[in-house]
């Protein structure tokens, strides 16, 4: 037997496409006759529209139609809830989604107001020029506590205040815990919003073939397939006559998920109005305000503890920026609200939000999906414990970690899949110790800091823990087929935005069926090839998805040996499937070609034994109970120069358990990306709004991006703790880099710094944010 | 309104004649006119450098230049860079050192490298981080990239001995 695919680095299948510029991306997509969007987008935050004039637009020699709310007719309408709220007791949710066009009132810059069509983009953006919107202006809302006070604007003025969502969960009680507590931390934390950043904007082409009655979207999206099933809802069609495809995508990380955006639907809809070709691609600006964001919570947090440390109950109140509608439901802040639980005994656990709606671009997940706040809160809270109580602060962490006797760990709170958030598995103080011993913390504490601080350098070091639910449901799908040349197709409804899906499902399939990796050719994102499936999120590629093919898998490896043994006669215990062949052990002249045996297993002539299903292919479903517990624990030693408020990042150590690792280089790429991405949410990206809610930093220039200057070389290393929910004991990764990045600034910079005795409880620290501090502290009598 | 003007270029050693809107694009002209799609256009104000090509064998960002400004020059994009199915070293080394996630940044980074690799064969981390400190990339967080290009310039160095 070979060595196996499965956990091998193996170089994915799908870079020579993409290194050649010969990969499909949306906007690559071209069509005779192809005509081109743009949007008509509103330049205030919160404003009534008084009137629209198209008609200059209408005029302009290259323009095809032009459409406000208006003009929609029946087809106006506001976009669907995208997730039910979680069966929580006296959950308050107010459902207010995104209208295809504005009418009557925008209530964030950028929300789109007309649409132009016409024969090419730059004529587009010209008669978007043209449009005339008369607006009244409102006062905006965007401090979250201002929102809520009597007498606030209202961004939807029919609910009678700017309350989205009002949630309580609890666990044992909170109030005896803080009696009985040696030492309470009260302590007020923001965290502020940032943007995905996938280099590729959005991008949507639809082509309507009035013939055959079929719609095709080409759709930067992460999940194709519930797009594919509400476009067909909403235009009248079947869900057969529509087909979403999603090729390549130029990264997800979150806002291009089915997320049913007006221009998603408006370009379908003008297709087949139109009976052509139409293409929209976001801009870079458009994306600034048009593309779901994330982060902005305000907590009131409070920990209480034993003198030695042991945390006897948290209690969190937090307010979170939803934005101007609330299409998603509540997965940001239930992520928040459960993953800062983290992984540590909690025995009494109080929490409570609101989300609050402002006049700001919409939250929808993004990488990490609400489970930074909940990650800062507690890490800060126990850091601040640690310091108060005289414990070193991996100490305390140590003291309050969930046992690895002790899982199933059941949390007592509903997560965002609507189940109990119940831990399956980890290793959490080994994980530590692993993570203490790549970055040399003792030797750190002891050596290398004093010696460094005696040359007059700010030294830290940070180390946080934290958990992930990943891999939730409810469920993917996958179909395995050999083909008659020996090589292996899978179709799995997943989309993919550079995963490398391409190479680790071929991985999971190539083992049970005896093939090399470059021999599976893997299909992700096309409702025509897979019909079932939800999408990419929530770091569920591997678990639901790879699980699925690998059942499939299994399954076709069956159908091989059964036939096999009918055609070699020999039991079926005896066949072998290896090296592309199905053969009999132990006789190396009774072999078969797998392709040979998958033109047997279709017979074009002659009887077959009543129930035989031809070829050798097989359909399986994966869905766990619930989703799998990755945790991890990141250390980093940072060089703070107190003059200019710069961090200089000099290691980054990142021990990560995400179960079963079917591709260690691939699994150390997404951690890396995660990290950067991290490292850019705490300390250089931030989206500043002005009072109005105009946008200040709405480009490149202005938001900043970590570059390759400033994301040090990452030290990763993995804790195997295989998740018994699936048969691959596999656990999600994709979010673990960017996890705790808030977390572990704010440690070490205080570490750096801990002479001048600043504390840390805003993220992102920027360089002016730290400066202040600074200056603050250098203030105080 | 249409003033269009005719211009010649060469691009991946092959000749084109068009006639073209003054205010067109270096990158829309590619991909649009000429269906070479593997240029990337990411931000459009010159930061994000996905849509870097070779002008006259030097990086250019193609949003920030205009098609007829091209006229009369040589422009290679990422479509020009292996010789049929012989892939640049560059590339086999992107590959074998996974430095690229969605590969939608990868092709400005692969052109911006090209020239680099050129000028300097035996590059250190730290000035390979300096030339790759005008392209964005959100999937790889750079690491990566650096190891390829150490692993490139190590192969092209054994193979010119």
């Amino acid at each position: 037997m070979s060595e196996p695919w499965f956990g091998r680095p193996v170089p994915r299948n799908e870079d020579s496409r993409l290194l050649t510029g010969r990969a499909l991306f949306v906007d690559d997509v071209d069509a005779p006759g192809m005509l081109h969007v743009a949007f008509v987008r509103s330049t205030l935050a919160h404003a009534r529209i008084l009137s629209i004039d198209l008609s200059a637009a209408a005029q302009r020699p290259g323009v095809v139609a032009v459409f406000s709310a208006e003009e929609l007719g029946d087809f106006w309408q506001h976009g669907p809830l995208l997730v039910q709220p979680p069966p929580i007791e006296g959950l308050v949710f107010n459902q207010r989604t995104q209208p295809l066009l504005a009418r009557d009132k925008v209530r964030h810059v950028g929300e789109p107001i007309a649409v132009i069509v016409a024969e090419n983009r730059y004529i587009a953006e010209d008669a978007a020029e043209d449009v005339w919107v008369e607006y009244e202006p409102l006062d905006a809302v965007g401090d979250l506590e201002r929102a809520l006070e009597p007498g606030a604007p209202l961004v939807h003025e029919d609910l009678g205040s700017n309350i989205s969502a009002h949630v309580v969960q609890k666990k044992g009680n909170y109030e005896d815990a803080r009696a009985r507590a040696d030492l309470v931390i009260t302590r007020r934390f923001h965290y502020d919003r940032g943007v995905s950043a996938a280099l590729e904007n959005r991008a949507y082409v639809a082509q309507w073939n009035a013939r055959q009655r079929e719609l095709t979207l080409w759709d930067t999206t992460q999940a194709p397939i519930p797009i594919r099933n509400g476009l067909a809802r909403m235009l009248g069609l079947s869900e057969f006559q529509v087909r979403v495809v999603a090729p390549f995508v130029g990264g997800g990380f979150g806002p291009k998920i089915m997320m049913f955006y007006p221009e998603e639907v408006l370009v379908p809809w003008l297709a087949m109005k139109l009976e052509a070709a139409v293409k929209w691609t976001e801009d870079r600006r458009e994306n600034f305000f048009a593309t779901t964001q994330e982060r902005g919570q305000v907590h009131d947090a409070e920990i209480a503890l034993t003198r030695d440390g042991r945390i006897l109950g948290v209690q969190d109140r937090f307010l979170h920026d939803g934005g101007a509608y609330d299409p998603y439901g509540l997965t940001v802040p239930i992520n928040s609200q459960c993953t800062l639980l983290g992984p540590y005994v909690v025995p009494n656990y109080a929490s409570e939000f609101t989300a609050v709606f402002t006049n700001r671009t919409l939250v929808t997940p993004v990488r990490g999906a609400g489970r930074q706040h909940g990650v800062f809160v507690i890490e800060r809270l126990l850091d601040i414990a640690a310091r108060e109580l005289g414990i070193d602060p991996v100490e305390i962490r140590r003291r309050n970690f969930i046992p690895p006797d002790a899982f199933p760990w059941d949390n007592e709170v509903i997560f965002q899949d609507s189940a109990p958030l119940v831990y399956d598995s980890g290793d959490f103080a080994a994980v530590l110790d692993r993570a203490l011993e790549i970055i040399g913390y003792d030797t750190f504490l002891r050596e290398e800091q004093p010696r460094l601080r005696a040359e007059g350098r700010h030294v830290g070091i940070g180390v946080v823990a934290y958990v992930e639910g990943t891999g939730i449901g409810p469920y993917e799908g996958a179909r395995v087929s050999v083909e008659t040349d020996g090589s292996v197709s899978v179709a799995t409804g997943v989309g993919t935005q550079g995963q490398g899906h391409f190479t680790t499902l071929a991985q999971v399939v190539a083992d049970p069926l005896g093939v090399d990796v470059a021999d599976v050719r893997i299909v992700t994102g096309d409702t025509r090839e897979f019909r079932w499936g939800t999408g990419t999120f929530a770091s569920r590629g591997a678990v639901a998805a790879g699980n699925a093919c690998h059942a499939a898998a299994v399954a076709v490896r069956d159908k091989i040996v059964r036939l096999a043994a009918d055609i070699l006669g020999a039991p079926p215990d005896d066949i072998v499937v290896a090296n592309g062949h199905a053969g009999v052990r132990g006789d190396a002249a009774r072999r078969m070609p797998l392709g040979e045996l998958a033109a047997r297993a279709n017979p074009l002539r002659g009887a077959v034994k009543p129930g035989t299903e031809p070829g050798l292919e097989a359909t399986a479903y994966f869905g766990a109970e619930r989703g799998a517990t990755a945790s991890g624990v990141h250390a980093m030693i940072v060089d703070v120069d107190p003059d200019t408020a710069m961090v200089k990042i000099l290691r980054y150590v990142v021990v990560h358990d995400c179960g079963r690792v079917i591709n260690p280089l691939i699994l150390d790429g997404q951690i890396h990306g995660g990290v950067a991405h991290g490292i850019g949410n705490a300390f250089y990206e931030k989206l500043v709004y002005d009072e109005n809610g105009q946008l200040l930093t709405g480009s490149f220039m202005d938001y900043l991006l970590p570059t390759s200057l400033d994301v040090p070389d990452i030290e990763t290393a993995h804790h195997e703790t295989p998740s018994p929910l699936n048969p691959l004991g596999v656990k999600g990764a994709g979010e673990a880099g960017v996890i705790p990045g808030g977390a572990l600034f704010a440690q070490a910079v205080e570490n750096a710094l801990a002479e001048r005795g600043i504390e840390i409880r805003e993220i992102p620290l920027s360089p002016n944010l730290l400066f202040t501090l600074l200056v603050e502290a250098e203030r105080r009598p | 309104m249409d003033q269009r003007v005719p211009m010649r270029a060469r691009v991946n050693g092959v000749d084109h004649e068009r006639t073209v809107e003054p205010r067109l694009l270096l990158s829309d002209f590619l991909r649009n006119e000429l269906g070479l799609t593997g240029t990337h256009v990411g931000c459009e104000h010159g930061v994000c450098g996905a849509c870097t090509v070779l002008v006259d064998g030097e990086p250019v960002r193609s949003c920030l230049m205009l098609a007829v400004q091209a006229g009369g020059h040589d422009v290679t994009t990422v479509e020009g860079l292996a010789s049929g199915d012989h892939l640049h070293p560059l590339q086999t080394a992107f590959r074998d050192a996974h430095a690229l996630q969605c590969g939608f940044c990868t092709p400005g980074i692969l052109m911006t490298l090209v020239a680099f690799l050129r000028e300097h064969a035996n590059p250190t981390a730290h000035e390979i981080r300096h030339a790759i400190s005008g392209n964005l990339c959100r999937c790889t967080g750079y690491q990566n990239i650096v190891k390829a290009v150490e692993l490139a310039a190590q192969r092209l160095a054994e193979a010119s001995t």
